[in-house]
């Protein structure tokens, strides 16, 4: 029983680093483009803002599965073939992208006027009044909603699944078929994905704690 | 794009009869979410010691863990235990679990933000501690929580295409259907995605005629 | 050559006229304060002056050079402090930061020199024992004095403050016009608009009325509030007399 249960957890674990892995690379890819979607609704002109929103709003309405089989399943009639792992880095992030957007420019946004009146005031350009003043606010707004959606990029790679991608649930569901033991091993599952959640966000808010400034209290934190 | 005009009028029917089953899933996961949303917060805010760990510690796990795990153990480990779900059932029974624990969170910041002063305050008029929850505290509390609560619903509408992998006939089931029939994926999962798109759009546009209909001035 | 010289300027948002034709000008170490109704243009004459508002039409001379027409607005700001109503401190930034960041950055002083002139700075308006504290640690009048002491550190030929006391409350007022008052005595060019009137009495070369975008009256302080030519500012006046 034990040596079952610990070769099943280093198949599980190995499952993990995958899932870890796609969740990494998805927040990176999601990052870059959400950054220049986030400066194009803030400091764009409205029709480069229309297009930055028309492109949040869609992705933000498709369900993820759906925009793995359009990426996986779908470009291929264009010639454009990913493999399962590249297939749902790319759907991951493009949708992270979306949400990741929505909190660059929430945090942009929430950086006073005033301050920026008074960062011209005293002689700064444009970029510097970014670079030194919005931009390590911003920075700083960003870490409670970027930890909410580090935590739900992770729970969402389980939908690799669907595409093929050997991550942790499908690491599970193949010693489920030769082993018919489900309730354990989704239960090992479940426990490995909390494990990875809850550790990530105490972990965050003890970083927090450590770099806290006065007036930047950690805020709410709310599902994507 | 006449293509694509195409594939989607033939495939409408089938997606139509997927989109019955979507909006079934997600109105009752929505609605039981609702009732164990409003029980766990209760609990948290006012139980004792026991109902605060067991209320918390149901929301840090279904909020700990993939959605798709969840149903994958209803579905594929509860007949271990001699509890044979259908995929319908199953799939119900996870989305309304978990929405349950996210609801649970909103409608707790919702009373945590209209606490203090209204608990005192009907506590003084005479009300018991229920009576001041259920008449006072609570109809204000779900008045605020309508936008999370709309980002709940379309949430679960997207999280409902999940309910495909266990093999319950929805939108994103029929157009994997119709898709490797025809050999026409990018077009078919396109329409799929207008689709979801167009009720997700309207949902939106109800909820905040709703909110608006439901204000009252001030709360 | 006068310091600022203000012809004829013009502000309108959308149909209403801020500002109609207002002129005045300054001399180096003068301290003109700005007294009238609130929503009468004040604060936005003041904006125009350093171009977080852009005028309508008129001119604005500093040493004798057309702001309106600056092509590097930069430059021009570096010259010309502000102190802000609500303070608009950095909020991410420590006392010290925020009063050298300015130096630092913008004037691409080295920052051991911007860190020597900030504390000199912070020294003088009382705050230097504050240096590493945050905004959200300090008390409104503290926040005030360190937004003085931003618009000091570059160094400017002339400050406006935008009714630096009235986001305080009554018991902080002294501490930040008491850094004013040391400024005005120390030669620095000030423009000043506050609500304060035994303070205007006080520390002011000149006082201008401001009614309605326009100016009404502009003189000595004696002469204002105790023999003011028009019947609109005798009026104004009356308001403070009568408390």
């Amino acid at each position: 029983m034990m040596g079952f249960f610990l070769n099943s957890m280093e198949v599980i674990l190995r499952g993990a680093g995958v899932t870890v892995k796609l969740t990494v690379a998805s927040l990176l890819l999601g990052a870059i483009i959400a950054i220049f979607v986030a400066l194009a609704q803030v400091y764009g002109k409205w029709w480069i803002n229309l297009i930055a929103t028309t492109y949040e709003r869609i992705l933000r309405s498709i369900p993820i599965l759906i925009i793995m089989f359009m990426v996986f399943f779908g470009l291929p009639t264009f010639g454009i073939r990913f493999d399962p792992f590249l297939a749902a880095i790319i759907s991951l992030g493009l949708r992270s992208s979306a949400y990741q957007s929505q909190i660059y420019r929430g945090a942009l946004l929430a950086v006073s006027e005033g301050q920026i009146m008074a960062a011209r005031s005293v002689g700064m350009t444009g970029i510097q009044t970014f670079l030194h003043i919005s931009f390590p606010q911003a920075a700083r707004f960003s870490v409670a909603p970027l930890t909410n959606e580090f935590t739900i990029v992770l729970k969402d790679t389980s939908i690799a699944y669907a595409i093929g991608v050997t991550e942790l649930l499908r690491e599970g569901t193949y010693i489920v078929s030769t082993t018919y033991d489900p309730l354990l091993i989704y239960s090992m599952c479940a426990a490995v994905y909390f494990i990875m959640t809850f550790g990530t966000n105490k972990f965050v808010s003890l970083l927090e704690k450590g770099f806290a400034i006065p007036g930047y209290e950690v805020r709410g934190v709310e599902r994507g | 794009m006449a293509e694509f005009i195409k594939v989607f009028f033939q495939a409408f029917p089938f997606l139509m009869s997927g989109l019955k089953f979507t909006m079934e899933l997600a109105i009752i996961s929505i609605i039981f979410g609702l009732g164990i949303g409003m029980l766990i917060s209760t609990l948290r805010v006012y139980g004792g010691r026991i109902s605060y760990t067991f209320s918390t510690a149901y929301v840090e796990i279904i909020r700990g863990t993939p959605l798709l795990v969840q149903l994958f153990i209803f579905y594929f480990s509860f007949p271990q235990i001699g509890i044979h779900l259908s995929p319908i059932v199953a799939s119900i029974i996870s989305f309304s679990l978990n929405s349950g624990a996210y609801q649970a969170e909103y409608i707790r910041g919702a009373i945590q933000s209209v606490e203090g002063g209204q608990m005192k305050a009907a506590l003084s008029v005479g009300m018991t501690k229920w009576q001041s929850i259920r008449l006072v505290i609570m109809p204000q509390a779900l008045r605020k929580v309508i936008p999370s609560w709309t980002n709940e619903f379309v949430y679960l509408v997207k999280y409902t295409s999940l309910a495909y992998l266990v093999g319950v006939p929805e939108l994103t089931a029929q157009g994997e259907f119709v898709a490797s029939r025809n050999f026409e994926f990018m077009n078919v999962f396109s329409g799929v995605a207008v689709v979801y798109l167009f009720v997700i759009l309207a949902i939106t546009w109800f909820f905040s005629s709703l909110e608006k209909k439901v204000k009252i001035p001030g709360v | 050559m006068k310091l600022l010289e203000v012809k004829n300027l013009k502000k309108r948002y959308k149909d209403k006229e801020v500002l109609k034709n207002i002129s005045f000008d300054m001399d180096k170490t003068e301290t003109i304060v700005v007294i009238g109704p609130s929503g009468t243009g004040k604060s936005t004459m003041l904006k125009c002056i350093n171009r977080l508002v852009e005028p309508d039409g008129g001119q604005i001379l500093l040493n004798g050079q057309d702001i309106t027409k600056a092509r590097r607005v930069e430059k021009l700001r570096q010259r010309i402090g502000m102190v802000f109503q609500e303070f608009n401190l950095f909020n991410h930034l420590t006392v010290l930061d925020n009063v050298r960041i300015g130096p630092w950055k913008v004037k691409k002083l080295s920052k051991e020199k911007a860190t020597k002139l900030a504390m000199e700075i912070l020294k003088n308006v009382g705050l230097d024992d504050r240096a590493n504290a945050y905004p959200a640690e300090l008390s409104g009048g503290q926040k005030q004095r360190v937004g003085i002491a931003r618009a000091l550190a570059m160094e400017p030929d002339l400050i406006l403050f935008d009714e630096p006391t009235s986001a305080l409350d009554p018991e902080l007022v002294g501490e930040v016009l008491e850094v004013m008052r040391n400024l005005a005595e120390h030669g620095m060019t000030m423009l000043i608009v506050t609500h304060e009137m035994s303070f205007a009495k006080d520390i002011a070369d000149r006082v201008i009325f401001m009614e309605n975008g326009e100016i009404v009256e502009d003189g000595t302080p004696e002469k204002i509030f105790n023999a003011p030519e028009k019947e609109r500012t005798h009026q104004f006046l009356a308001q403070f007399t009568n408390r």
